[in-house]
């Protein structure tokens, strides 16, 4: 078992044909992935990288039964690209997109709001079931199958922590990067139900970051529904007030999103602490024993 | 992104909020020349910077004659502006906005903004206006009324309505404040904003709503479908290599402490700040190099490191996912040979080819210190920083 993607699942690219598309689906089906074909407006009936090529992804979904959605459409077009995703009746998106607008993101949340389709990024390195399946841009080598669920809102800490957990021979079950941005597709509260429903899942990791009140609620919700240990991280104790850190979510404002609040909410709610980030495995085999 | 409130303004008015009859000044000439332009008998003289306070800080002037505005202008440009805003070293006033004055009765709040917790946009007034909004949010909370707009139908009269009798306007009033606040979400949407503020909007001797100051802040991802809107930027309200950073496409924010730090991703960036620190020392900035490192990225990060003169110590910590650690590495030797590195440099790699780019390192015969992991290379770094290794 895992949470979300399996070796069984049915992906296609969205943005197939281009550099990034066509490099992480290369990478992709390298691993195992079972690819089943791509999207990109006007290049339908061609073939790339051995697999077919659709007009729409309403065209890709009834030929191939894709249930499964990698995307690499650029930011001016991403929006678009993920509600008809969610249109053609794909379960899950997962849009690695970086720099899409607030305003894109506000609508297309509010168009997914009564659709079953669930949303993983934007801006985000996807996800991935170690021996598996691979869906987004992390590096493969680091991971390793085990019961470890991974869960963050960053991409290179994302590696950080999985690195830490596989060099202590832990692994993980799945890896989900929610992405950085104000407005994004799934939270830590939607991936935290599925591990603690999840029998591979053992622990779980959660690497937050200032900005924002989701870390807060994901402790709320690690104190009244999980059984599982829970080890958390928080980036950014020495971030400035009033500056965004590279994501567009990660900004203290109004006093408010600070990484201590978060810690202190964390700890409150029965969260095992990494103070460093160096320490993040070792955390997750402490809770394991 | 930020700009200017006489910039803020002309979007506002564009799009129907009315905003006092104003010209945008950079000299003491120009100043005098928009003053009598405007007409009238008292004019506002404002200090424009990307900061707020300028009230309380002598930003704003009030002129009743040519000269005086004249007087003005010449006392707050090419001058230091100090503003509980703007750090203690303040900022240099480089322009003005020139407004003709107007006397008024009340001063409401109102501001719209992109609310992460319901995806939406919220729009919030109070009837404390002209004051800071974070002291009413503290003392007077229910003085703060909100509405949450539904991204599909937009904002509807009836909520500006509900905001405007809740403030205590009079039907007559509420009639202008609906248009206004229309106005304001169509300039919110149209533009990309992540926050658009009236404080105050003033109802005037006349009974008239007017936005004597606004702020409107851009939604940086939102620029892309906005290339108009990207030239308002102003250099001198940034950072000098926060600016150079940004050039380059790197993320760089400048901080007081004395180890430099390049790091790939946002994420670990942070976390690299966070270690240091734990590791007793400090942290001279944040710097995320991004996924597709390339030599000269890395040589323009070394380069806006090096220009702060507070670096006793340079750690780069890259966790090669896409990026290859054998490129990175390459990157790193051709950077170090260009810049002529005077400061002890504490290299971390992981990731894809870790191995082939540590020995690249290694063979390139560079006077670095190589870090097995994370703790390894923050530990080191501070070390070398205090000149104990």
């Amino acid at each position: 078992m895992s949470i979300l993607v399996d070796s069984d699942s049915k992906v296609i690219c969205q943005g197939f044909t281009g550099q990034q598309g066509t490099f992480h689906s290369e990478q992709a089906i390298a691993y195992g992935t079972r690819m089943v074909g791509g999207v990109t407006p006007g290049k339908g009936g061609q073939h790339h990288l051995e697999l077919p090529v659709f007009d729409t992804v309403s065209d890709a979904v009834r030929d191939t039964g894709a249930s499964v959605s990698m995307q690499y459409v650029p930011a001016a077009m991403a929006a678009d690209a993920i509600m008809e995703a969610a249109d053609a009746g794909i379960e899950l998106v997962v849009t690695i997109t970086e720099g899409i607008p607030v305003l894109d993101m506000m609508r297309v949340k509010d168009y997914l709001r009564d659709r079953p389709t669930r949303l993983i990024g934007p801006n985000c390195p996807g996800v991935i079931t170690p021996g598996q399946s691979k869906v987004g841009i992390m590096p493969a080598a680091i991971h390793a199958p085990g019961n470890i669920g991974v869960v963050s809102r960053s991409g290179t800490l994302t590696y950080e922590a999985v690195y830490q957990t596989t060099q202590l021979g832990l692994g993980q079950s799945t890896c989900v990067g929610i992405g950085g941005d104000p407005i994004s597709g799934s939270d830590f509260v939607d991936i935290l139900a599925m591990f603690e429903a999840d029998p591979q899942t053992e622990a779980v990791v959660m690497v937050g970051e200032i900005g924002g009140t989701a870390e807060e609620e994901a402790a709320e919700y690690v104190r009244d529904h999980m059984t599982k240990p829970v080890v958390g991280y928080i980036a950014g104790v020495t971030a400035p007030p009033g500056r965004r850190m590279g994501h567009a979510g990660a900004v203290i404002s109004g006093g408010k999103g600070t990484a201590e609040e978060k810690f202190a909410a964390m700890e409150a709610a029965g969260i095992t602490i990494a103070r460093s980030p160096a320490e993040i495995g070792q955390r997750a085999q402490d809770v394991l024993k | 992104m930020l700009i200017h409130e006489y910039q803020a303004k002309a979007i506002l008015a564009d799009h129907g909020v009315p905003v006092p009859a104003g010209r945008a000044a950079f000299t003491v000439a120009e100043a005098a020349d928009a003053a009598e332009h405007l007409g009238g008998e008292r004019w506002a003289v404002k200090a424009q910077i990307h900061a707020g306070g300028r009230g309380k800080a002598g930003g704003v002037q009030l002129a009743d004659s040519l000269d005086e505005v004249r007087d003005k202008a010449d006392q707050l440009l090419e001058h230091e502006l100090v503003t509980e805003q703007t750090g203690t070293k303040g900022r240099t006033v480089r322009r003005l906005l020139v407004e003709r004055a107007y006397g008024f009765t009340q001063e409401f709040y109102v501001a719209a903004v992109v609310d992460r917790h319901v995806d939406s946009i919220v729009f919030m007034a109070s009837s404390e206006g002209g004051v800071e909004i974070e002291e009413v949010a503290r003392t007077q909370p229910e003085k703060i009324l909100k509405t949450t707009v539904d991204p599909t139908v937009g904002l509807q009269p009836f909520q500006a309505r509900k905001l405007g009798f809740g403030m205590g306007m009079d039907w007559d009033q509420v009639k202008q404040f609906t248009r206004i606040l229309t106005a304001l979400y169509r300039a919110f949407v149209d533009n990309d904003a992540s926050l658009v503020e009236l404080n105050p909007l003033v109802l005037t001797e006349g009974d008239g709503l007017l936005a004597l100051d606004a702020k409107f802040n851009l939604e940086d991802n939102g620029l892309i479908r906005h290339p108009q809107l990207r030239e308002l930027r102003d250099p001198n309200e940034e950072d000098p290599k926060e600016h150079e950073a940004h050039a380059h496409g790197l993320n760089y924010i400048a901080l007081d402490g004395n180890i430099g730090c390049m790091v790939n991703g946002a994420g670990l960036a942070m976390a690299t700040m966070d270690i240091i620190k734990l590791s007793g020392g400090e942290p001279a900035n944040f710097l995320d190099v991004g996924g597709g490192t390339s030599v000269e990225r890395v040589t323009a990060a070394f380069k806006i490191l090096l220009a702060d003169e507070n670096v006793e110590a340079i750690l780069i910590n890259i966790f090669g996912g896409i990026v290859r650690c054998d490129v990175i590495a390459e990157g790193i030797i051709a950077a170090v040979q260009e810049v002529r590195l005077n400061v002890p440099l504490v290299v971390r790699l992981e990731g894809t080819n870790v191995e082939q780019g540590r020995q690249l390192l290694e063979d390139s015969g560079l006077d670095l210190i190589t870090a097995r992991d994370l703790a390894d290379a923050a530990e080191k770094a501070v070390a070398a920083g205090k000149g104990t290794v």
